[in-house]
Parts: structure tokens; C-alpha cells; sequence
């Protein structure tokens, strides 16, 4: 797998706030790369530095192999991108937009070639209308024809599931994988839902108050035979001397209020099966998320993370 | 380059509040005409200075030469309002809608996009000004007619009437709308200047208009200090310099020399000037455009 972008020590501060630090992370070829973090942790200034929005305030760049030096627009040619919201001119058709970016783009623009973008994102038949007139989800489509129009290698997504209707994020999370399957592109998308991650991501990097976490394939930071599920029923005394009979009373955590079992993600369905046939009124069976235990495992600090999953 | 300039021009062009500079002085002028077709009466009110010592045949003043040179007056206060809509928004519009993250995440230089910016501002000033030479001197031409002007020049100490044969003003016109154009060019770099630093359109247009208001006003004032050493190096000293190709010379004999200037290099300073401001705050802009982190 080649190398297409690395990154090495950046680092911004803003007027004396570290947004980022000493930041290290590589992008491979055909990666699906995830950005994770909460709200705040430096994922837009991280990714507006890779895009030059942002000029770092020390660190260095790499884009298949080349130092990214001041001034060298080669990133952003093989790039496209959504950071935050996907604005564009209002006043103006989906076609004009896709028109002016494509342009921008410095490639050679024609109808045909419009056309067949805006059909891949399901607008063909509005390209007329003022995008002042689509909904969220249409700007997000379209602002995925913008950044696809110039056929980049690497597409940067910031939180691109912002403000969808669960539609919304379902279509999104399928072009991401059809970029990254059918079309061989490598994308970074951030995020601060864990488990939006997990299920586009092959890789992925955590960082918090913009210093990296940790950095490594999806598959290996999960461990579904090791998932920590939450038991609430009627009378959680009378189930946990239930459980201490059955094949999962060796895989009993300790817990105040519910009853925990570290267990394989597939054997859920069975286990609640086995506790139903014990007469157990389950309340309800919460598989947690292993990234969230993950990241408060990391980050020793479990009073301040939001919820990371929908 | 081509491209991209008719792409800043066609995002121009698509914009309302672009039409409501053109809406404004297209108002303003046929009112000046219709109100002057009426009724010449109107005439005395700007004689009031000159009236006491001239006595002038107020039907031959009246022709499509000095309307247009009336309007000019009147107007060319107003435009740098009206540059300052549009070069106030070119920045600061695109920050403001959020498509300039999404602008500089193209392979475009950011040297580029603001020379490019400030090129289509530059060109719609010129528009603006084409617009009202059209109106006011082409349609006053028509409607009016053509003759000899006269040039009303109240002095300090004195008051002075300038007649500039029929056949000797259209050049004049030319040159006052090409002075002009540099002028307001001026505004729209200042303005374009403070769109730069702004996340909303409305902060560069108000600030435009209260700097170019306040110097309007020190440019005005009769103060030996200020005069000296502050009137010099600003700007608004030099927007009305476009009359001094209407301040005819006069020969001993008191004839006025068809084709000449009273003072040409006092206006050939003043555009040295304004080309001056133009290029430092141009220059400025883009250092600081070069600079700025994007966090709209």
C-alpha cells in the first residue's frame, strides 16, 4: 500500500492556544481514514492545515511523497474536500456551482462531464434550481459533486454527517464506501461519532486537545469478541445469581447499577435468549461501544466525553 | 485568468445588490433631467455664487455639456457609496456565505483570487461610471442638446465663469470619466482592503463609507496645519480632481485656449497619488489575504 500522505509534527497555536501538537499520522492509498475526536479537539484545524486554510505553525506535510512546501498548490489539486457545512453560492443553480468549482479546479469543463456528476449524486433533475432551494442533504450531495469534479486522489470529509436526517447519514456513509470501493479513492473523513467510524474506517487516528491518541487500523482497535455489554433488568440481584448459573458467569465485570459481561459481539443475541428462558425481565441490553471504552481508557477521563454514538 | 474573471463577474452579475448601484444613479439622473425639462428655473440655485457678479442668458446655459457637468458634480459624491457595495463584499461575502474555505481549497493562488477579485471590482466601478456617462451625458445630449458650456468656478476670493467651446468638451468628458474611474478605483481598493479582515459584508461597506466620509471632511477644513500636512497624503483631496479638465487657460487677452488646461500638472500629481493609494492598499490587501487563517 503506497504512502499518499504523511504527515509529521504539526502543530498550531493560536495566540498562545495549542489547537494542535506535535501531530504524526500517515494516509495510505484507498484508505478510509478516520479523524476522530470530540468537539474541540483540533479535527477542522488539522484538516483546514492539510487544505492551507490554515498555516501551521510549525510541521510538515507530505503528498505522495513531495514536501508540501509554501506557495505549492499540488495538495489541493489532487484533493477535494468538505469542511463543515457544504456552502456555496445560494443565489446561483447546482449546475453554475459545479460549473465555477469545476473551473477553479483547472480542469477542462463540459456539459457532459457536469451532468454525469450531478447524476452520480442523484441532482441531474434539480441542476436548474437555486441551491438556495435544496435541502441539507442536496447541499451535501452536491458539495460531493465539487469535490469529486476534478477526479482527486484524496477527498477530505469534515464531520460530513452534520446536520443529516439518519437518511441522510445512511446515503452519505454508502457514497463513502462506494468512493473508496468502486472508485479507489482515499478518503479522510472526521468525525466525533465513534461509531460512524467503525463502520466506513479501515483506519483511523484519535486525537484529543489536539494531541494524538492513537493511530492504527480500525479492525485491531476493535476486538468484537471483547465488546462490553450493559444488562438492566427488573431485579439486577436476582439476575446476576441467574447468570452465575449459565456459561456467562465467568464473563461478569463488576458495576454499581447494571451488570456488565465482556463478550463476544455475536453472542448477544443467545444471551439475552438464555436469560428470557430464565424468566429474567430484561429492561434493556446495551452493547457499549469498545471505541468509547477505548477512548476513555486513553484518555483516563470519562466526565467530559459526549456521547458517541446516535 | 480570463476564466476566472468572468467567473468573479458572472457571481457579480447574479447578485441583487449589484443592480442597485446602477438603480440608484439611473434615479437620481432622470430626475435631475425631467426636473431641468420642466422647469430651467432651477438654474439659480446653483448660480447663487456666481449670479451677483455675472449676468448670464440662463436658456443658453442649459444643454446636454452642463447637465452632465452637473450631474457629475452631484453624483461622483455619491459613488464611492456605491463602489463600496460591491468591492466591501468581495472578501468578506465569500467568508460570509462560507464559500471561501471552499474557494481556497482550489488550486488557485490566493494572489490570484484577490487580484481577480479586485480586477471585476475595478470593472464594475468603470461599469458604474460608463452606466452614468451613457445617462448623463449621452442622454442629456439627446435631450437637452449640444452647445458651448460654462463652467461655474467659485474661487476663494473670487468667482469665475469658464466657456469651453462645443467642439472642445467631449474629450474633456473622456478624461474627467477616466480620472473618475481611478478615483473610485481608489474606494474599491479601500474597501476590498477591509473585506479582508471582515466575516460579514456589512462591516468593510459601513467602515468604506465613514473613512471616505471623514476625510471628506479634514479635505474640507481650512486649517493652515492640516492643510499643509495632512491634506497632501489624503485621498479625498484628489476625488474632485476630475474638474481640472474643465478649468479652461486663458490667454492675456482673457480668451480661453481651446484645448488647453489650467493647471495639468496639478492633475497629473493627484492621479500619481491616487495610483499611489491604489497600490498600497491593493499591496496590503494581499499581504494580508496571504496571511489569514480561514476559520468561517
Amino acid at each position: 500500500m503506497n504512502l499518499l500522505l504523511d504527515v509529521r509534527d504539526l502543530s498550531k497555536n493560536f495566540n498562545g492556544f495549542e489547537a494542535v501538537k506535535n501531530l504524526y499520522f500517515t494516509v495510505n492509498e484507498g484508505d478510509v481514514y478516520g479523524f476522530l475526536g470530540q468537539n474541540g479537539a483540533g479535527k477542522s484545524t488539522t484538516l483546514r492545515m492539510l487544505l492551507k486554510l490554515i498555516k501551521p505553525t510549525k510541521g510538515e506535510i507530505y503528498f505522495s511523497g513531495k514536501k508540501i512546501e509554501e506557495g505549492d498548490n499540488t495538495i489541493l489539486k489532487q484533493t477535494g474536500a468538505i469542511i463543515e457545512r457544504p456552502d456555496m453560492y445560494k443565489y446561483l443553480s447546482a449546475y453554475d456551482n459545479l460549473y465555477i468549482f469545476a473551473k477553479m479546479s483547472g480542469i477542462k469543463v463540459s456539459r457532459s462531464l457536469l451532468m454525469d456528476q450531478l447524476e452520480m449524486v442523484g441532482l441531474a433533475d434539480r441542476c436548474k434550481d437555486n441551491v438556495k432551494t435544496y435541502s441539507q442533504g442536496m447541499k451535501q450531495r452536491l458539495g460531493i459533486a465539487i469535490a469529486l469534479v476534478h477526479s482527486p486522489k484524496l477527498i477530505i470529509l469534515d464531520e460530513p454527517t452534520n446536520g443529516l436526517d439518519p437518511q441522510g447519514i445512511a446515503d452519505m456513509r454508502n457514497l463513502i464506501l462506494r468512493l473508496s470501493r468502486e472508485m479507489g479513492k482515499t478518503v479522510i473523513v472526521s468525525s466525533h461519532l465513534l461509531n460512524e467510524i467503525e463502520l466506513i474506517a479501515n483506519r483511523m487516528i484519535i486525537i484529543n486537545k489536539g494531541e494524538k491518541i492513537i493511530e492504527g487500523n480500525v479492525a485491531e482497535l476493535l476486538d468484537p469478541a471483547n465488546t462490553l455489554v450493559e444488562i438492566n433488568t427488573i431485579d439486577n440481584k436476582d439476575t446476576i445469581r441467574k447468570i452465575q448459573e449459565t456459561k456467562w458467569a465467568s464473563l461478569q465485570e463488576t458495576a454499581q447499577k447494571n451488570i456488565r459481561l465482556r463478550m463476544n459481539r455475536k453472542d448477544v443475541p443467545e444471551m439475552i435468549s438464555n436469560l428470557a428462558s430464565m424468566d429474567v425481565n430484561i429492561l434493556s441490553v446495551q452493547p457499549r461501544h469498545s471505541l468509547e471504552d477505548y477512548f476513555l481508557s486513553l484518555t483516563n477521563n470519562d466526565t467530559h466525553v459526549e456521547p458517541f454514538t446516535n | 485568468m480570463w476564466s476566472l474573471l468572468q467567473i468573479e463577474l458572472y457571481k457579480i452579475s447574479k447578485r441583487p445588490r449589484t443592480y442597485i448601484s446602477f438603480i440608484a444613479i439611473a434615479g437620481i439622473v432622470l430626475i435631475i433631467q425631467a426636473a431641468f425639462k420642466a422647469d430651467p428655473g432651477y438654474l439659480n440655485i446653483l448660480m447663487q455664487n456666481v449670479g451677483d457678479t455675472f449676468e448670464v442668458d440662463k436658456s443658453k446655459v442649459i444643454n446636454g455639456y452642463f447637465m452632465c457637468y452637473m450631474i457629475l458634480n452631484t453624483l461622483l459624491i455619491q459613488v464611492p457609496i456605491l463602489v463600496a457595495l460591491v468591492a466591501g463584499d468581495a472578501i468578506s461575502g465569500e467568508a460570509n456565505m462560507g464559500t471561501l474555505r471552499l474557494l481556497l481549497t482550489k488550486p488557485i493562488s490566493r494572489t490570484k483570487i484577490i487580484g481577480i477579485k479586485f480586477l471585476a471590482s475595478i470593472i464594475y466601478t468603470v461599469g458604474l461610471l460608463v452606466f452614468m456617462a451613457l445617462l448623463a451625458l449621452f442622454l442629456s445630449m439627446a435631450i437637452f442638446g449640444v452647445d458651448d458650456l460654462l463652467v461655474f468656478r467659485a474661487k476663494a476670493d473670487e468667482s469665475q465663469i469658464l466657456q469651453i467651446t462645443k467642439d472642445d468638451i467631449m474629450w474633456r468628458y473622456l478624461a474627467a470619466f477616466a480620472y473618475a474611474a481611478v478615483a473610485l478605483t481608489v474606494i474599491a481598493a479601500l474597501a476590498l482592503f477591509l473585506s479582508v479582515f471582515a466575516e460579514n459584508s456589512i462591516g468593510p461597506i459601513v467602515a468604506t463609507v465613514c473613512i471616505v466620509i471623514i476625510c471628506t471632511i479634514i479635505s474640507n477644513l481650512n486649517i493652515p496645519i492640516i492643510d499643509k500636512n495632512i491634506k497632501p497624503w489624503l485621498f479625498t483631496s484628489y476625488l474632485v480632481g476630475w474638474k481640472g479638465f474643465f478649468y479652461i487657460a486663458i490667454d492675456e487677452d482673457n480668451v480661453p485656449i481651446r484645448g488647453s488646461m489650467e493647471n495639468w500638472p496639478a492633475i497629473r500629481n493627484s492621479l500619481f497619488i491616487l495610483l499611489a493609494h491604489i497600490a498600497v492598499l491593493f499591496g496590503a490587501s494581499v499581504w494580508f489575504f496571504k496571511r489569514k487563517d480561514i476559520l468561517t
